[in-house]
């Protein structure tokens, strides 16, 4: 019985396996509205080892969530992970300034981890203890923390779309140079949220920037059954705001992408929809087996594109990096981790009086996930 | 000073707010500078500007996830439904979103969302609705029910200053019907207390909103015969069951009258509470009065069918001090 299995404790994370080279061509819209990312100048090796340590950190937190803490049962609900999606959560997450808001999506844990929330409160959460953002009072990546301009979402996902829409209007009204982005997948651009979210975005020109994280399945459903245009991109057009279409596995070209969309946005250029092509290389949630709906032949093609391997394989012909600097990188993540899950696995789980506390607001309760707060 | 209306006193509450605080904004579909469907709106836009009462496009559920992300930045959004039925193509970032947030994350996101709900003027099936029942099952929410303008002023303003999302359901029949002099200076009606209209010792008659103008009529025609006890609800979420429970503590008979329909309407959790509370006191089952399970008819014929009309009050009454 696979509950009786040991299950080791640490991480399954393996170092990246460097390629012979990386010559992908990224995605092509055969529409002429639709924009590439933008080419150089090449990002900075500063940036360039950011961007790989945090994709690092990201695979081992979802790795030890999904591999470990799941598997051994002590994760309360589903898992939903971004293995192979690190790039864009990321990617678009350094580009952002410390008074940006974002509302990410369930594969995005790259955002948190990129964003600074404190490892132990993530774990927390995914177990349902009382340090976890949502005090056990919600589950796995339903968490905000307003001082890190992170806004907890919920499971219709495309509820995110007007609700940054509201922010990066109040950051236009107040002429303040934040903006607001939320992530969402193929799936959740079939709600009619998205739509009339991004349509208002549009109207009001607000400070807005909107990402797709097209990873080819929501759930079990395949693209060509979510939506009939070539590309989600295109749909920009019909808003009149930019879309662009872009490798969601390279994580430079994300970068590059989400730096000139952000800065476009912050001065007042009004919002873009930035799709980005990527694979989910796991199944729906920890529980789903795949193997039911996706060709298994996708899963190799697509573990030649995976975002870490293929950043590291350039950083390394670059310089920028050596073998050290990965396998200290690794070493340090690993401990951080460690130390981590055992901080949370000793947190208790929250008083059962609290299932009915902060319904409405109550002078008396404690600030959490804002200014103002104790933690 | 002279005497406005249900509608003018709406706005008169909203003005003042507006200029007591400036995060206060107004949202909507047709509200600046045409001053929405109803002239709730009018003469805003001149005085406050595009950034501060917003026009948007038709899209009920996108314009309350903005004023979501809005309320999140220090804003505090008025969003006006441009007739309450709309609300239900918002049912989902109400109550999943505006209504879940504090609990999930500590994170409240204060707004009213208000709008002319009710029937009795041919609007048909999606012009004369009262989904308040919707939202007050909801956790999180507060749902309230003006019946007089000076309550229609006192409730907005208490609803914009709430720390909670607060829904303000506006009957349309009231808007220009009724006109009352109101206080100069500034006043809130606390949200989920309920107002004492007409004393009386034989029966506890507990109503809300348009129908509180019946249950004038019914008590006019019934006394001194039988005297009927009035109490006004004007919140429906939380509600006052404590000024219920002690009327009918003394009366030992209660109807509750509502236009909302029957079952699932506010009527069967306060019988369900008197039973349970007030059961030795009772001399008469807990009756209620409301629109028959079935949308709100077009044709006056039908309309006036079925709404609650001042003879059911009487005949129910009666039935009652027989038992």
């Amino acid at each position: 019985m696979a509950s009786r299995k040991k299950i080791a404790e640490g991480s399954s994370v393996q170092t990246p396996r460097l390629k012979e080279k990386d010559e992908f061509p990224p995605p092509k819209s055969t529409r002429p509205f639709v924009k590439g990312a933008p080419e150089g100048p090449p990002v900075p090796p500063d940036v360039q080892k950011k961007l790989l340590y945090h994709m690092l950190m990201t695979r081992e937190v979802d790795d030890r969530i999904e591999r470990k803490l799941y598997r051994q049962g002590k994760i309360v609900g589903g898992v939903y992970t971004g293995r192979g999606q690190e790039a864009i959560s990321v990617g678009f997450t350094l580009a952002l300034e410390a008074r940006d808001y974002i509302i990410p999506s369930h594969r995005d844990m790259g955002v948190y981890i990129t964003r600074g929330m404190p490892l132990y409160k993530i774990f927390a959460q995914y177990l349902g203890r009382k340090d976890g953002p949502a005090r056990g009072k919600d589950g796995n990546m339903h968490m905000g923390d307003l001082r890190l301009g992170l806004v907890s979402f919920v499971s219709m996902l495309a509820d995110s779309v007007p609700i940054v829409a509201g922010a990066g209007m109040a950051f236009r009204f107040r002429k303040e140079p934040r903006i607001a982005i939320t992530f969402n997948g193929d799936g959740a651009t079939s709600r009619g949220d998205w739509h009339e979210g991004i349509n208002l975005a549009a109207v009001q020109k607000a400070n807005c920037v909107y990402v797709i994280n097209n990873n080819s399945y929501a759930y079990s459903t395949p693209t060509d059954a979510q939506y009939a245009c070539e590309n989600l991109a295109d749909r920009a057009i019909g808003y009149g705001i930019d879309g662009y279409l872009i490798d969601g596995n390279d994580a430079e070209a994300v970068w590059r992408t989400a730096m000139q969309v952000t800065t476009k946005a912050r001065t007042g250029g009004g919002p873009s929809i930035v799709e980005c092509k990527t694979f989910r290389m796991t199944g729906h949630s920890a529980h789903d087996d795949p193997s039911h709906y996706v060709p298994s032949e996708l899963f190799p093609e697509w573990e030649k594109l995976d975002p870490v391997a293929r950043l590291s394989t350039r950083m390394f012909e670059r310089g920028v990096i050596d073998e050290k600097w990965i396998a200290d990188s690794l070493a340090e993540i690993r401990a951080l981790v460690d130390k981590a899950v055992e901080r949370a696995e000793a947190c208790p789980f929250p008083d059962p009086s609290e299932a009915t506390t902060d319904v409405y607001y109550d002078p008396t309760r404690p600030i959490v996930n804002q200014e103002g707060a104790a933690d | 000073m002279a005497a406005i209306t249900y509608l003018e006193a709406i706005r008169q509450g909203m003005f003042e707010e507006m200029r007591r605080d400036d995060r206060v904004v107004m949202m909507g579909e047709d509200i600046a500078k045409y001053g929405g469907a109803f002239k709730v709106t009018a003469g805003m836009f001149d005085e406050f500007g595009s950034s501060r009462v917003i026009d948007t496009p038709i899209s009920e559920s996108a314009i309350i996830g903005a004023a979501i992300g809005m309320s999140m930045n220090g804003y505090l959004p008025v969003v006006e439904m441009q007739f309450i039925d709309f609300i239900t193509c918002a049912f989902d970032q109400i109550t999943s979103y505006a209504a879940k947030s504090r609990y999930r994350w500590g994170v409240g996101v204060p707004m009213v969302v208000r709008g002319p709900c009710g029937g009795n003027v041919h609007g048909g099936p999606f012009h004369s609705a009262n989904p308040e029942m919707y939202f007050a099952h909801t956790p999180g929410l507060k749902v309230v029910t003006p019946a007089t303008a000076y309550d229609a002023k006192g409730l907005i303003k208490a609803a914009i200053r709430d720390q909670d999302p607060v829904l303000f359901f506006e009957h349309k029949y009231l808007y220009r019907r009724i006109k009352e002099e109101l206080p100069v200076d500034d006043y809130i009606v606390p949200i989920g207390k309920a107002a004492l209209r007409r004393p009386g010792k034989d029966i506890t008659l507990v109503t809300y909103g348009a129908m509180l103008y019946l249950a004038y009529e019914a008590a006019e025609q019934l006394a001194p015969e039988i005297e009927l006890e009035i109490i006004d609800l004007r919140s429906i979420m939380p509600f006052d069951i404590d000024m219920v429970m002690d009327s009918v503590k003394k009366t030992s008979r209660c109807i509750i009258l509502h236009e909302d329909t029957l079952t699932g309407g506010i009527g069967g959790e306060i019988a369900a509470r008197l039973a349970d509370e007030a059961f030795t006191y009772l001399e008469a089952p807990i009756k209620r009065i409301a629109s028959p399970d079935a949308p709100v008819p077009f044709a006056p014929t039908l309309e006036e069918a079925f709404l609650p009309k001042t003879a059911d009050i009487i005949k129910v009454s009666r039935e009652l001090m027989a038992f």
